[in-house]
């Protein structure tokens, strides 16, 4: 018994030094999106800071802000995209950043800073990541087999009933992201994406159920493979992730071929954004990391790798000339001009949409 | 726990036997610890109202102090509200069909599988439960993947049906993302858990009662229905509730095969949870999953108890 106490002891003893130990070495807990860096970048960050980053994934934010709403997540950088963000910051989730230990904030773009103060007024609480649109992404060769020669601009692709029907054969995806889909499809028919009437959503909601007979998949990831190999023709999808279909197909070197596009009625602006959980416990190294990340020359890396457009302007000379002149990356002006935001749902909207957003998934 | 044991020996066990006072305890202070703490608290939040805070909801306790007004904001909407709107009806009953559906076929696989272990030769019998134990040595999750790869249009099934010359070329299996691969997925899942426990049934079960019916007349099939399969009734029961139970709620599965127009509670839970962030009626869902479980159990044992 003794001898076991003793043993225990040491145990003990061991775990508190391992313990004190780590307590002195500088870590940052970063929560992102997966596949959504070059992984080099936190190897370089700790090289040269001396903090190590324990780096975890996520790939819906409902998932995060279900996490970041019970507290503790334990984390000290997080990656929300903008509406949930707002949300967020109203729940009191996230603390105001310390401008002071952000000197490279003099790099960032203004015209993404503007958009992005609708969630964060004053841009007190975030910085800009990554922003990118939900546009169409299609097989070249089977939309063109099915529809015939015809320019694929428009969101009629999709949304014309007499269309979808040609393209059920060859496997149509809808994202599945209420939030973004309701207001792509409230614009499409002349109404305000930003709406949040009970009417207008559900107005909204019979676009897609129009064409529901047709569409053979609602999900907001596998439709990258699905694109890439084949197995579904077209699909509302991101930016980044319908351009990765593409390289993928283009490596698989199996005849697919992908192209993604913002239809001429305008879509969707988002922005995925980093912000400091309110009980993070690495304060400083977060904050040092959020500044790392906005070194012109580190975060033109990120971009082009995910092939998603960054908030930071002084980095655009970094960027490789081909990532940089995509207009399905870098959209120009008047491309520009013609998305939209949308500010986040109340909760008894968030029901209405997802109500609907349910119905017509199970097609009852 | 052992202390206060100690205090309080229960009169009618005797001083010296506080350790069976301690047998008796342990459970009660698991369930009470486990199950009934979590349950009150699932309760509680089925009553409040949602809130953009943390947590999500309120009101939260805040002392003894402020009591009566934390009570006072408590009340029946995320109740009401699931009777008012009838996809929450149709995903329990749907739950429910897929469950019995599946449990039913499982009873039809597992019981011959079963039997032919409890009748093969002793020697091999533990290689047998050995083989039905094995899968677990994988995670669930990607022996459910596993299936995809079989199951998906252009997967292993169309490949292997089209090799042998079943399909053409251009033809390919669509059952993956219908309500044909969460049956699929279910009862290969589940197998194990009902075929366990009808072994254990079935094992037991005295040969000698079937000789005894041979020998006086009565043919094999007829044996089966008098003696084999009335003995093996709590194996039944017991596989067949440990299956159905949580089939109910099962969310994996229906998420990764079925497809969009699959309802399951499991499913509609997730998205009052994560989708609508919605705590108290995801909370209410699961209390009246718990009690539309529980409470055919309770009766089912009582009237057990009762013919016993």
């Amino acid at each position: 018994m003794k001898i076991r106490l003793f043993s225990l002891a040491a145990v003990l003893a061991t775990t508190a030094i391992v313990s004190s130990a780590m307590a002195q070495e500088k870590v940052v807990h970063v929560y992102n999106w997966s596949d959504y860096i070059d992984e080099s970048i936190l190897a370089d960050f700790t090289k040269e800071t001396g903090i190590k980053v324990v780096y975890d994934v996520f790939d819906s934010n409902d998932l995060v802000e279900t996490k970041l709403l019970a507290g503790g997540s334990g984390y000290d950088v997080v990656v929300p995209t903008a509406p949930f963000l707002a949300r967020q910051i109203q729940a009191g989730v996230f603390q105001k950043l310390d401008k002071s230990k952000l000197p490279n904030m003099t790099n960032l773009w203004p015209l993404v800073s503007e958009r992005l103060a609708k969630y964060d007024p004053g841009n007190e609480y975030a910085i800009n990541y990554m922003w990118g649109t939900t546009g169409i992404g299609y097989n070249v060769d089977k939309v063109k087999a099915a529809l015939g020669d015809v320019p694929i601009d428009s969101w009629d692709v999709l949304f014309k009933p007499e269309n979808a029907e040609k393209l059920k054969s060859c496997g149509i995806n809808i994202l599945d992201a209420s939030d973004e889909t309701f207001a792509i499809a409230m614009n499409y028919i002349g109404k305000d994406p930003d709406s949040k009437q009970t009417a207008d959503l559900e107005a909204g909601g019979d676009v897609y159920k129009a064409i529901r007979p047709f569409v053979k998949t609602f999900n907001a990831s596998a439709y990258i493979d699905e694109l890439a190999n084949g197995d579904s023709c077209i699909s509302i999808g991101w930016s980044g992730d319908i351009l990765q279909a593409k390289t993928r197909a283009e490596e698989a070197g199996n005849g697919v071929k992908v192209e993604f596009v913002i239809p001429k009625e305008g879509t969707y602006m988002w922005f995925d954004n980093l912000a400091i959980p309110a009980d993070a416990k690495n304060v400083d190294e977060a904050h040092a990391f959020i500044n790392y990340l906005m070194k012109p020359e580190v975060i033109a890396k990120a971009t082009d790798y995910v092939q998603y457009a960054n908030g930071n302007l002084a980095s655009q000379q970094f960027i490789d000339k081909e990532v940089l002149d995509n207009p399905s990356v870098y959209p120009p002006e008047a491309v520009v001009n013609k998305l939209f935001t949308i500010s986040p749902y109340g909760p008894r909207e968030q029901r209405v949409l997802n109500r609907v957003w349910t119905q017509i998934k199970t097609g009852s | 726990m052992a202390n206060v044991a100690e205090a309080n020996p229960a009169p009618h066990t005797g001083g010296h036997s506080w350790t069976r006072w301690l047998v008796v305890v342990v459970p009660y202070v698991w369930l009470i610890l486990f199950f009934v703490a979590p349950f009150l608290i699932i309760l509680k939040i089925s009553f409040s109202d949602t809130a953009i805070s943390i947590p999500p909801y309120t009101p939260v306790f805040e002392g003894f102090g402020a009591i009566g007004d934390f009570f006072s904001q408590l009340d029946f909407e995320n109740y009401i509200f699931l009777t008012e709107d009838p996809l929450y009806i149709w995903s329990y009953l749907s739950s429910l069909r897929i469950a019995a559906i599946s449990t039913l076929l499982l009873l039809l696989i597992g019981y011959p599988m079963a039997l032919a272990m409890a009748r093969a030769p002793t020697s091999i019998r533990p290689t047998l439960v050995m083989l039905v134990i094995l899968p677990f040595w994988t995670s669930f999750l990607i022996r459910v993947y596993a299936w995809i790869g079989i199951l998906k249009p252009d997967g292993l099934l169309t490949l292997a049906l089209q090799t042998i010359g079943l399909m053409g070329p251009d033809q390919q299996v669509q059952i993956f993302r219908t309500d044909y691969a969460v049956f699929i997925g279910i009862v290969y899942s589940y197998l194990p858990f009902m075929v366990l426990p009808l072994y254990s049934a079935l094992e037991k079960m005295d040969n000698s009662l079937l000789e005894a019916a041979s020998d006086l007349g009565c043919p094999p099939w007829k044996a089966f229905w008098k003696i084999t399969f009335p003995l093996s009734l709590p194996g039944v029961i017991a596989g067949s509730m440990i299956c159905f139970i949580p089939i109910t709620g099962e969310f994996v599965i229906p998420d990764l095969l079925g497809g969009a127009d699959t309802l399951m509670i499991g499913k509609t839970l997730w998205t009052e949870f994560f989708g609508n962030r919605d705590w108290p009626l995801a909370s209410a869902v699961a209390v009246i999953l718990l009690i539309m479980l529980v409470v055919p159990i309770m009766i089912f044992q009582n009237q057990q108890k009762k013919v016993v």
